[in-house]
């Protein structure tokens, strides 16, 4: 069920009461907000849908790096939100999914140069653009979190199976839970042989920690890094085994039930095996 | 041989650590959040002990206390006095509230908690 319509051809109705908008965030830094929000809306244009992706970190612009859009770049959102441009402006589309666009975050600006009443009135003009909106938010829980929940109706929380990140998860879980709004969690950077030996925490541990509803798992892989590299989405690469990962987080977001690839704990014949093996 | 066994047996993995860390971690960071459930909790405490021994009120103290597996709450509460048995009240059939209770806002106390436990549930469901 492929949809044709181009990005930028404006349907003439007012606003778009079905669209989605999803704010990515994590608390900590570093688990692979940016990565799952450039991956999951290539996954999602890929499924026909349009997508808008806004990068909410202002001062630390790095969404246009991860798609490899970062020389186009004309306007960002302060200057929509001061009303030096169009909002339409400021979109950048995609050289490869005719239905995905981002909208930068300023980089020579501070953080509390667009208020969170300025951000969601921003967010809330790409309802005419886009089926999904989906908000790169910054690290942390000040500011520029709030800017980027403003402009949300609902959340993902990206989270890795270590101690500081599911901390930190549970710290923006309750922070959106005053809000509030739905929670969806993503596991970012599992790797399943360490669940399988009891050396890291595994899906089922950290989702009764965080008592938070599971959409998707994203193991560990090197590849990612080698297509962040060269500023493409993984959904591209046929061969990525990642790719089926991404598209069936799009599809449980459009509501489909999909089961979800358990890493089961050790068993006590693999901790055996493990045992012998490597004792 | 010893390492062979530890491996065979637990516990070697620290993903269980982990989990129990975080899970102590993340409680005391919840109760570090809502200082008004304490009080609330601290008050309600203090009415139903003195239901039964004279307390200090003002030198009441409740803390928590990590432990190396759990989380504990140690209570510190002065005792003033104690009547003698033949000169306490009959004893309340349990359903009856106590009048001094009800009389009491305290009673409105604990209900923010259960409230932010629902909604807790319910938010967390699948959307």
């Amino acid at each position: 069920m492929e949809r044709s319509s181009s990005f930028l051809s404006v349907k003439k109705k007012v606003g778009n009461v079905s669209t989605r908008r999803i704010v990515v965030t994590s608390g900590k830094g570093g688990v692979g907000k940016t990565t799952t929000t450039a991956n999951l809306g290539a996954a999602l244009a890929k499924r026909g849908h349009r997508v808008v992706l806004v990068d909410a970190d202002i001062g630390l612009r790095n969404l246009d790096l991860v798609l490899g859009l970062e020389k186009r770049i004309v306007f960002d959102i302060v200057e929509v939100a001061e009303g030096r441009c169009q909002l339409r402006q400021a979109l950048i589309k995609d050289k490869r999914f005719e239905s995905l666009a981002i909208l930068p975050a300023a980089q020579t600006r501070e953080k509390e140069a667009i208020t969170a009443e300025q951000f969601a009135k921003v967010i809330a003009g790409l309802d005419e653009f886009a089926d999904f909106v989906l908000i790169d938010c910054p690290a942390g829980i000040e500011t520029g979190f709030r800017n980027a929940v403003a402009g949300a109706k609902e959340a993902l929380v990206v989270t890795t199976p270590e101690v500081s990140a599911i901390r930190d998860a549970d710290r923006v879980i309750g922070k959106l839970l005053e809000v509030p709004m739905p929670i969806s969690l993503v596991i970012n950077r599992l790797r399943p042989e360490m669940v399988r030996t009891g050396d890291m925490l595994g899906v089922e541990d950290v989702c009764e920690v965080l008592n938070a509803t599971l959409i998707g798992v994203i193991p560990d892989d090197e590849e990612i890094i080698d297509t962040t590299n060269r500023g493409e989405p993984i959904v591209l690469d046929e061969s990525n085994r990642l790719r089926t990962i991404y598209d069936k987080i799009a599809r449980r977001l459009e509501g489909e039930d999909i089961p979800i690839t358990s890493f089961e704990k050790p068993t006590f014949f693999k901790r055996l095996i493990g045992a012998i093996t490597t004792g | 041989m010893i390492e062979f066994l530890k491996r065979l047996f637990g516990p070697s993995d620290s993903g269980a650590t982990a989990k129990q860390r975080l899970q102590l971690v993340l409680m005391t960071d919840h109760l570090a959040l809502a200082p008004e459930m304490i009080e609330a909790m601290k008050r309600e405490l203090v009415e139903v002990i003195s239901r039964y021994v004279e307390v200090d009120r003002e030198k009441v103290e409740v803390d928590f206390e990590r432990h190396d597996h759990a989380l504990a709450m140690m209570a510190n509460v002065p005792i003033l006095g104690v009547a003698r048995p033949s000169e306490r009240a009959p004893e309340r059939a349990p359903e009856a509230p106590a009048p001094v209770l009800a009389a009491e806002p305290v009673a409105a106390g604990p209900q923010p908690l259960q409230q932010r436990k629902r909604r807790k549930k319910a938010q967390r469901a699948p959307a």
